[in-house]
């Protein structure tokens, strides 16, 4: 049986659609099975991300409405073969399905994939009760903002009363100089304040902007330093130990080598 | 219950005392106080007794003194002297409000909301509120909002183990850090009121401020 993780985070605009895409490929990376369900009706983009647009037939709203079976909707991606994700549909909106109609769905696919990936869409109405409803763990997505930590802690506290006991931060577009200088909010305040597991920290990186207007998850590109993190991330969730990348020492190491070769 | 009477018959010189049970139902102290009086039937032949009636803890309305007095005066030589129950417990109002402990994470859009005092083990986060009647305690951050004496106390304090506020309401008097007052001393504080406006002290002069912080009475 699989595992379905939902990737929310209450705020628009912190990359859950960025991480759900490359956490999914990073898992199917590591060989599992995964299948990535958009939630986000009427503003699907999770199959743009993956590139994956031009594809579609099917959506999950002919699946919840019996037009289609699972199998069918289901899109296979082009890199993995054991990498698919399930559309949303554009032309609906969120309450033309319900929470026990995406339960049904993900229920469905849990016997034939190791992990589903259920992208969230913002807000915390009745499209993330339909996107939790078929999660039996959650990921919450934030940004070093105050605007995206105070979202994320009213999105804890809303999974900690659902089924879900206790869901997983990851911390997205980490900019460790501003840190540094205190201009950003720090990972250690962030964690103190939303009180959960961090499972990991991603550094903003304009790979992730370019890979996603190509269709090609970051993940993919090993130069990028998200996409390591990224994958430390997908590491974690099969459940690796694996420490935090040092976002400070690695700047340090890489002045360190340039110092090294310009004195060279 | 099976077998263990509700109901003890005691003689005293000026009567019988019938002592009945406060936990069982009152249908079922009446039908065996019927059948027991119907048992002895013979021995309540003769001259007229005094019967004095002890209810314990039950509280009886009329009608339900009158469904015993029905009882009893089918047997025509008992004459009802009284009936009694012990005094109502007292209101817990009366001994101070009760102190509630929460061990919780006060998220941003939850209300943790009582009627007494509130000692939360826990962080209250922005957009987060706390809302009592008596004192707010809490073992944690608080950074959300915190209203103590919610029902006009302005006597009530708030003291948490980081005083880092969006906002503290006491009684009706509403104050904005950081714009009235900052803290970010390393030692647990509390606010209260003086003369009206937001105060904040170190938790230790609370002593010197208020001897009775809270009454722990029956503990």
């Amino acid at each position: 049986m699989g595992e379905a993780i939902v990737v929310t985070s209450g705020k628009g605009g912190v990359g859950k659609t960025t991480t759900s895409a490359n956490i999914g490929t990073a898992l199917a990376l590591l060989g599992k099975k995964v299948c990535m369900v958009d939630t986000d009706i009427g503003l699907r983009n999770l199959d743009v991300v993956m590139g994956l647009e031009n594809r579609i037939v099917y959506d999950l709203i002919d699946v919840a409405e019996g037009r289609c079976r699972v199998n069918q909707a289901l899109i296979k991606d082009k890199r993995f073969d054991e990498l698919y994700m399930l559309p949303a549909a554009q032309t609906k909106d969120k309450n033309d399905v319900s929470p026990e109609q995406v339960k049904q769905i993900v229920d469905s696919l849990k016997p034939d994939f190791d992990y589903i990936i259920i992208d969230c869409p913002a807000g915390i109405e009745q499209g993330f009760r339909n996107a939790i409803a078929g999660a039996t763990q959650a990921i919450v997505v934030t940004t070093p903002e105050n605007a995206a930590v105070r979202d994320a802690d009213r999105v804890i506290g809303l999974l900690e009363k659902s089924h879900i006991a206790s869901p997983k931060l990851v911390i997205n577009r980490i900019r460790p100089n501003m840190m540094k200088s205190g201009d950003m909010l720090e990972i250690d305040d962030i964690c103190q304040v939303l009180a959960i597991d961090l499972l990991g920290i991603v550094p903003d990186d304009e790979m992730v902007i370019k890979a996603a207007n190509q269709g090609e998850p970051t993940v993919m590109n090993p130069n990028s330093r998200a996409a390591i993190a990224y994958r430390n991330i997908a590491r974690r969730i099969l459940g690796e130990t694996v420490p935090l990348s040092q976002l400070e020492d690695k700047a340090g190491m890489f002045r360190k080598v340039k110092k090294f070769l310009g004195m060279g | 219950m099976a077998g263990k009477s509700h109901i003890t018959i005691k003689g005293t010189k000026d009567g019988l005392v019938f002592l009945l049970d406060d936990d069982c139902e009152f249908d079922a102290l009446l039908s065996e106080l019927g059948t027991k009086l119907d048992k002895h039937a013979q021995q309540f032949t003769g001259p007229i007794i005094h019967v004095f009636i002890k209810l314990g803890n039950r509280q009886l309305d009329e009608d339900d003194q009158e469904r015993i007095r029905a009882v009893l005066r089918k047997q025509g030589n008992l004459l009802i002297q009284s009936i009694e129950s012990n005094p109502p417990e007292q209101d817990t109002s009366e001994t101070g409000p009760s102190l509630h402990t929460v061990a919780a994470i006060v998220r941003s859009g939850q209300t943790l909301e009582y009627d007494g005092h509130l000692l939360l083990l826990g962080d209250v986060n922005p957009g987060g509120v706390v809302r009592c009647t008596g004192d707010v305690y809490i073992i944690g951050a608080l950074r959300g909002m915190a209203h103590a004496g919610s029902a006009g106390n302005e006597d009530a304090i708030i003291a948490a183990s980081s005083m880092t506020p969006t906002q503290l309401r006491i009684a009706d008097v509403i104050s904005r850090p950081p714009d009235e007052w900052t803290s970010a001393e390393p030692w647990m504080e509390y606010a209260f009121l003086k003369d009206g406006k937001m105060a904040i002290d170190k938790l230790a002069s609370l002593s010197r401020h208020r001897k009775d912080v809270m009454q722990f009475k029956g503990v």
